[in-house]
């Protein structure tokens, strides 16, 4: 019953959603930490590593998915409807896709 | 195709079980015909619901194997599953007994989505020329086939997780009445449909245009009544 492309895509777009949240009170700990200059260092040092680097990836993909995922919705939403915005599911992962490519490679160009 | 196949079926109300029964497969099966022999044959209790057995009437929708389908134009050698066969009631729908669902919250909907055609004064004095290639006249037209089965009731997820949810079928019904011409209350209609278990409640699943039986879009629709309700409330018609 819920075994096609639409679901899916509803799926990941609430996990990536749900996990985004989940990531948001670290993102601002981390940005507390820039009234303290040592503190920053620190932290920016420990997260230059290549396996924090890689999960890094992780999120900037996850963010990239909940972006185009949520774009798609708007264009089914708000746009002319489509019999072809099932493609559209494809081009918003691989979109997703290449811009955590895109992080990685100039991470560790 | 001879033999049998095991065919378990589900007894009771909301409590209940499954009952296993043996019946003997024939050619062009359909999931209705089983269901017909079992209660003819083996058990004349079973409760369930049907009238034209041609995919017509829209009454014969049960869960087969954990999907709605209309059971009169389902070929069982197209849904058994290891030769097995599982048939529920449908799903988000209370049960009345066995197969039989009570449809009336699903009719419910279709009233608060106030789903009734209102004649306008000019409608109402004289025959109305449509054309049929007129864009509004195509809107109401891919959705109006609806034979109200409730397949798209039970597949839907939103449905299933806040009851009050008018639900794929009569968004769909709202739908085609906002694109008839001769409808004099277009504003009531978007009204009905802009409340918080209206269309905006609707998750893009998709799961009621991957099932209708008759092939209609209620993701469209209700994308299409997204656009009116978003549009009317930035004039501030709602």
């Amino acid at each position: 019953m819920r075994k096609h492309r639409s679901y899916r895509a509803f799926l990941v777009h609430r996990i990536s959603g749900v996990a985004l949240a989940l990531f948001l009170p670290v993102h601002l700990v981390v940005l507390g930490l820039a009234v303290e200059a040592a503190a920053l260092d620190r932290f920016l040092v420990w997260s230059a590593q290549p396996l924090v680097k890689a999960a890094e990836a992780g999120l900037v993909v996850l963010l990239a998915i909940h972006a185009f995922g949520g774009l798609r919705l708007l264009a089914i939403e708000l746009l002319p409807w489509s019999d072809r915005q099932k493609d559209w599911i494809g081009w918003a992962a691989a979109a997703a896709l290449a811009v955590g490519a895109g992080f990685i490679l100039r991470s560790f160009a | 195709m001879t033999g049998t196949l095991k065919v378990e079926i589900w007894r009771g109300a909301e409590e209940g079980h499954f009952e296993a029964f043996e019946v003997p497969t024939q050619p062009s099966q359909t999931v209705l015909d089983l269901v017909t022999y079992v209660q003819r044959k083996l058990d004349p209790s079973l409760a369930y619901r049907f009238a034209c057995r041609v995919g017509v009437c829209g009454s014969c929708a049960m869960m087969v194997n954990g999907t709605p389908r209309w059971t009169c134009r389902t070929h069982v050698n197209k849904v058994a599953a290891e030769g097995k066969v599982r048939i529920a009631p449908l799903r988000n729908l209370p049960v009345i007994k066995d197969l039989a669902t009570d449809m009336a919250p699903f009719f419910d909907r279709m009233q608060e989505a106030k789903g009734r055609f209102v004649p306008s004064e000019a409608a109402a004095k004289d025959v109305a020329v449509v054309p049929p290639d007129d864009p509004k006249r195509k809107e109401a037209a891919a959705g109006i086939e609806c034979i109200g089965c409730a397949v798209c009731h039970s597949a839907c997820d939103v449905v299933a997780w806040r009851p009050d949810y008018l639900g794929p079928a009569a968004l769909n019904r709202a739908w085609t009445l906002v694109n008839d011409v001769r409808d004099g209350d277009r504003q009531g209609h978007l009204a009905a449909v802009a409340v918080d278990a209206g269309c905006h409640a609707c998750h893009s699943h998709q799961s009621c245009a991957e099932h209708c039986p008759v092939g209609l879009n209620p993701s469209r629709s209700i994308a299409g009544l997204k656009q009116l309700v978003l549009w009317a409330a930035v004039r501030g018609e709602l």
